[in-house]
């Protein structure tokens, strides 16, 4: 039994020094709030990249306004250069993908929530796990630092299609190019620490009747996901080490003109970079998952099947990276089997869709901050999966490769997806990190803003790509054909520095809540998780004891009890000790 | 301004614009329930003091149903798919009669060698020009594709053909265009700082015209 | 588990909560670990069979520019240095302290000598003028190249996976012998191993394993083929 007078009074005096306890800390949490901060301020740097892109395409030739800091080399005068531009496109994709979403989602919350929600009191290796954060650390800087090299940042997209990234002469950019490469590297060696941990960790250290059926869908997810994480992984760090060889060594790997193989890059990227896809999206359809739970006050809908579907997507994911390579030059055979696994993977997406929908169904729903935002998700997640499918039929996928349309769906997926769920996790478990509540009239403002703009500004990319418009075009005025979409795109442009501007609403929201906010009790949000049988900001080490789990983690408005949740460490009178436990035997 | 697909100058418009239409409808289908679904939900079920949600965990005949539907879809949807992909892209699928162009890229321009008036690839009577592709209308096209450094891509919008030019590989693209006109053919794949301006002219003449443009561009390439 | 009393056998632990896989931790991690070396050698392996048999032209011939013996010696001396890893594990597990610093020894001396051996062949080579962008001109083997020995098409490449896969690998064995040092000297000469508790020891040499099974690949496909 668990009280919360029991755990906050038996929390061992904690006299580490501030360096052990903040910098080089071993603790699970605060190492996922290391992760929290260092990736939201390279979203910002992602977005402030994008914002001087779209400033590009909305006015371009035009002075952008307070361009005129920017050194003559990227900007003479506030006017972006084309090879600026191309910087831009590349830099905003690595670190939205590299250094935001994906630190996000898996930095900050496996970190933060696997031992708390399986019930133990820190990571298998935590000295592995503070390497993993460091590692990540040293791999942003670098990345950040070849922003302000000589010739510039890395200029060939942030998939590095080889051989434009594999020789100088073709890019133009000699030392940005290598430190992309070493920084990926270092990414890479972070992923593959904190997922060979969190895996080790879910797998043996659960709390003493957490089953694997009775674990939540967010480890469930961060379970498969760092199964991809560490598999796809060093799949990426050795094509990179490939790469950064060519660059730097003057090997042959992917330079035809020596008998290198240009499509290998290809081949070795997408295998990394569709289990990547389902790194970015996985662990935001957990956490949402939990969150519509909890919303609607009701049991998910069909767990088992919401876990075969993560399995499902997991397993999948590794025989459809050529989807993004029908018109590559890939054998054709090969494009018709990967388009029918590909249309096959649309399926246990489906499922979950729809299971969320069966979970708000005659549910209680309590439209908290954290619950706008993941019913945003599926909203937007619907509308991103769907867009897939074009793509996903090969024929329909020469017209619209590589234009603004996979722009669209990829957005759809990983702002509307990825990011929605992110912002519901982030304002759910602040609480529980820091102690205090986020605000929530601001945290609304910030939802709708968020959500008007957002469309605003990527659904008009559908029509545009249908249309033909290229990605990655300094100026598509430069097509006739494309001009007549000037004003759309200057729509756009306007939509997203408002989008941009309503961020700033979070991260004020965010800062101000960490010294101002409202002192958060235990359990806010009335969560049948483990976590908030802590007291909130939840100690080190976590629980004394562990907590014992009697049931699942969705026994929302069970007729057992009065309340509309039933947490998984309270015992029943009826409920008995789990199996195997020193409990149970004696 | 269009708010739908590019016009139609190419036999591809049919199969890709029917399959784009047909996707539209499923896809549409499947928003429509969705969205309405959750706003049916969000306004019906929200929080009323006093009430219980609907204690239940799932039921397995809706999800077996919800797991069928999409899965039949895909797998039609796939054969389809294949059907069109194979007669556009698959290995056999270029005609026997198709005209042979040679495209070269090259950051950042098209070189387009044409097989002059003896109508063949690689003999003395080639010439090439720079970012302009004439083609007679009607008349299956192979284009032979291959590139001088990075990789490029052949994209003509109207046409619904796209291929990407990787250096090292010789590929070949086919397409008949049905419309003459001028339109234009764009390099899709980034491939260095000059990509934007990466852009061709395409002419598609009829026959007549087509056979007295040959006629006088081999005579200029000879001088 | 980090104050368990020495009692307590660590090898197969008391299980506090639910039940994982009936393995501690540190060997969990390192099976997983390994799964993730798995694919990283696979990419880089599969890498190599791609561009040597998707290559326009003949490949280099097995022993013109490699030295076949030396490698085989050093092929030997890895295998044997596996199987005193296993001694070395089979003695702690009889409690034997004397067995396990002897083997273990033997183990590491391996391990270096392999690296040295290595490292000897790559200064040998880049001298003839083998090096990861190719052939360098003017040297020894430029003039195989020229009078038709070695193909020069597919040779540039021939040094890029060469170096690179066998480097990769023999970076792996350094990191493999520093941390047998590191065992060798924190836990090892102070006893700290016992009947009870050799995680260290069984972890290590899962790694030492994967490493020799992954040259016994190298040296087939890249020597011998």
């Amino acid at each position: 039994m668990t009280t919360v007078a029991a755990t906050a009074h038996a929390i061992h005096h904690d006299d580490r020094s501030f360096l052990r306890k903040y910098i080089f800390s071993t603790d699970h949490k605060i190492i996922g709030i290391q992760f929290l901060f260092t990736s939201l301020f390279f979203l910002l740097v992602g977005g402030l990249l994008a914002m001087q892109m779209r400033w590009q395409l909305g006015f371009p030739g035009k002075p952008m306004p307070g361009g005129g800091i920017l050194p003559d080399t990227m900007a003479p005068g506030g006017v972006i250069l084309p090879e600026y531009y191309i910087q831009l496109v590349t830099m905003h994709g690595t670190f939205m993908v590299f250094f935001a979403i994906m630190p996000l989602l898996v930095g900050v919350f496996a970190n933060f929530l696997i031992p708390l929600k399986i019930g133990t009191h820190d990571m298998a290796f935590p000295r592995i796990n503070m390497w993993s954060f460091w590692t990540f650390f040293l791999g942003g800087l670098v990345m950040l630092a070849s922003l302000f090299v000589p010739d510039g940042a890395a200029r060939a997209g942030w998939t590095m299609y080889a051989p434009l990234s594999a020789r100088h002469d073709y890019s133009g950019a000699s030392i940005g190019q290598e430190l992309w490469s070493v920084s990926i590297i270092f990414v890479g060696l972070s992923s593959i620490l904190g997922s060979l941990n969190y895996i080790t960790t879910i797998i043996n250290n659960r709390a003493p009747g957490m089953t694997w059926f009775r674990l939540p869908l967010s480890i469930w997810s961060l379970f498969i996901t760092a199964i991809l994480g560490l598999l796809a992984l060093p799949v990426l760090s050795g094509a990179v080490i490939m790469l950064l060889f060519d660059q730097i060594l003057g090997t042959h790997f992917f330079d035809p003109a020596a008998g290198g193989q240009a499509l290998l890059w290809q081949h070795l990227f997408w295998f990394f970079g569709h289990p990547e896809v389902y790194i970015l999206i996985l662990p935001a359809m957990g956490m949402v998952s939990d969150l519509i739970a909890n919303g609607s006050r009701k049991p998910i809908f069909g767990y088992h099947s919401m876990v075969f579907a993560i399995v499902g997507i997991g397993f999948l994911g590794w025989i459809v990276w050529g989807h993004h390579m029908f018109v590559s030059g890939m054998n054709p055979t090969l494009g018709s089997s990967f388009m029918v696994s590909t249309l096959i993977i649309a399926v246990p997406s489906a499922v979950k869709v729809f299971n969320w929908m069966g979970t708000m169904w005659r549910g209680n729903l309590k439209f908290t901050v954290p619950m706008l935002h993941a019913t945003a998700f599926v909203a937007m997640f619907v509308i991103g999966g769907l867009s897939g499918i074009f793509m996903a039929a090969t024929p329909v996928d020469m017209q619209i490769h590589d234009t603004y349309f996979i722009v669209a769906h990829l957005h759809y997926v990983l702002f509307g997806g990825s990011l929605f769920g992110l912002f519901g996790a982030i304002i759910f478990w602040y609480p529980k990190m820091f102690g205090r509540m986020m605000s929530e009239r601001w945290g609304k403002v910030h939802f709708w803003l968020t959500f008007v703009f957002y469309n605003c500004t990527f659904f008009p990319m559908h029509i545009t790509g249908m249309a033909g418009e290229m990605r990655r075009l300094y100026d598509p005025n430069q097509y006739t054909f494309l001009q007549p979409y000037q004003p759309m795109r200057e729509f756009m442009s306007i939509s997203a520095f408002l989008l941009f501007a309503t961020q700033l609403i979070f991260f004020v929201n965010f800062w101000w809540s960490l010294f101002k906010g409202k002192k958060a009790e235990q359990n806010p949000w009335h969560d049948n998780g483990l976590e908030w049988s802590l007291p909130s900001p939840a100690p080190h080490g976590n629980w004394e004891k562990v907590p014992t789990v009697y049931r699942g983690p969705y026994e929302y408005s069970s007729p057992q009890v009065a309340e509309d949740y039933l947490p998984q460490y309270k015992k029943l009178p009826t409920d008995r000790e789990p199996a195997g436990t020193p409990a149970a035997r004696h | 301004m269009h708010w739908w697909l590019p016009p139609k100058a190419s036999t591809f418009t049919g199969p890709i614009d029917g399959l784009f239409i047909a996707i539209l409808i499923i896809t549409g289908i499947a928003f429509v329930l969705v969205e309405a679904g959750l706003l049916l939900f969000i306004v019906r079920y929200r929080q009323r003091p006093g009430r219980k949600a609907f204690y239940t965990h799932g039921n397995t005949r809706a999800e077996v149903i919800w797991t069928a539907i999409p899965a039949v879809t895909m797998v039609a949807l796939g054969l389809i798919s294949n059907h069109y992909w194979v007669e556009i892209k698959g290995r056999n699928s270029v005609p026997p009669n198709a005209y042979p162009i040679g495209i070269h890229a090259k950051q950042f321009e098209w070189q387009v060698t044409y097989p002059g008036p003896d109508g063949q690839l690689g003999t003395a009577d080639d010439f090439t020009i720079r970012n302009q592709l004439h083609v007679p209308v009607g008349r299956p096209i192979v284009v032979h594709l291959s590139s001088e450094d990075v990789i490029h891509s052949f994209y003509v919008p109207q046409f619904r053909v796209r291929q990407d030019v990787v250096p090292g590989m010789d590929i070949k693209a086919w397409f008949q265009s049905t419309v003459p006109g001028t339109y234009e053919l764009g390099c899709s794949q980034l491939c260095g700082l000059g990509h934007y301006r990466m852009r061709a002219q395409v002419f598609v003449h009829t026959q007549e015209e087509f056979d007295a443009w040959m006629k006088q561009a081999a005579q200029e390439a000879k001088q | 588990m980090t104050h368990a009393a020495a009692t307590v056998d660590q090898m197969r632990p008391p299980y506090p909560a639910e039940r994982g896989l009936d393995v501690y931790n540190n060997k969990l991690g390192m099976w997983i670990f390994l799964a993730s070396e798995v694919m990283f050698f696979a990419g880089l392996i599969g890498s190599y069979v791609i561009l040597r048999f998707g290559a326009t032209g003949e490949w280099a011939r097995p022993g013109i520019v490699l030295n076949i013996p030396i490698t085989a010696f050093n092929t030997f001396l890895l295998i044997c240095s596996s199987v005193s890893m296993v001694k070395a594990y089979a003695s702690i597990q009889d409690g034997d302290q004397r067995g396990l610093r002897l083997w273990l020894g033997l183990t590491i001396l391996g391990g270096a000598t392999f690296v040295g051996i290595q490292i000897f062949e790559y200064i040998h080579l880049v001298e003839h003028g083998f090096t990861p962008a190719g052939i360098r001109d003017g040297s020894e083997l430029a003039a195989l190249v020229a009078n038709g020995t070695l193909p020069s098409t597919t040779v540039g490449l021939y040094g890029s996976t060469f170096f690179t896969m066998t480097g990769f690998h023999g970076f792996h064995v350094t990191c493999g012998v520093i941390s047998m040092l590191y065992l060798y000297l924190t836990k090892v000469l102070p006893g700290k191993y016992s009947k009870l508790d050799y995680r260290g020891i069984e972890t290590v040499g899962l790694y030492w394993h994967f490493v020799d099974l992954v040259w016994i690949i190298l040296f087939t496909i890249v020597y011998l083929i």
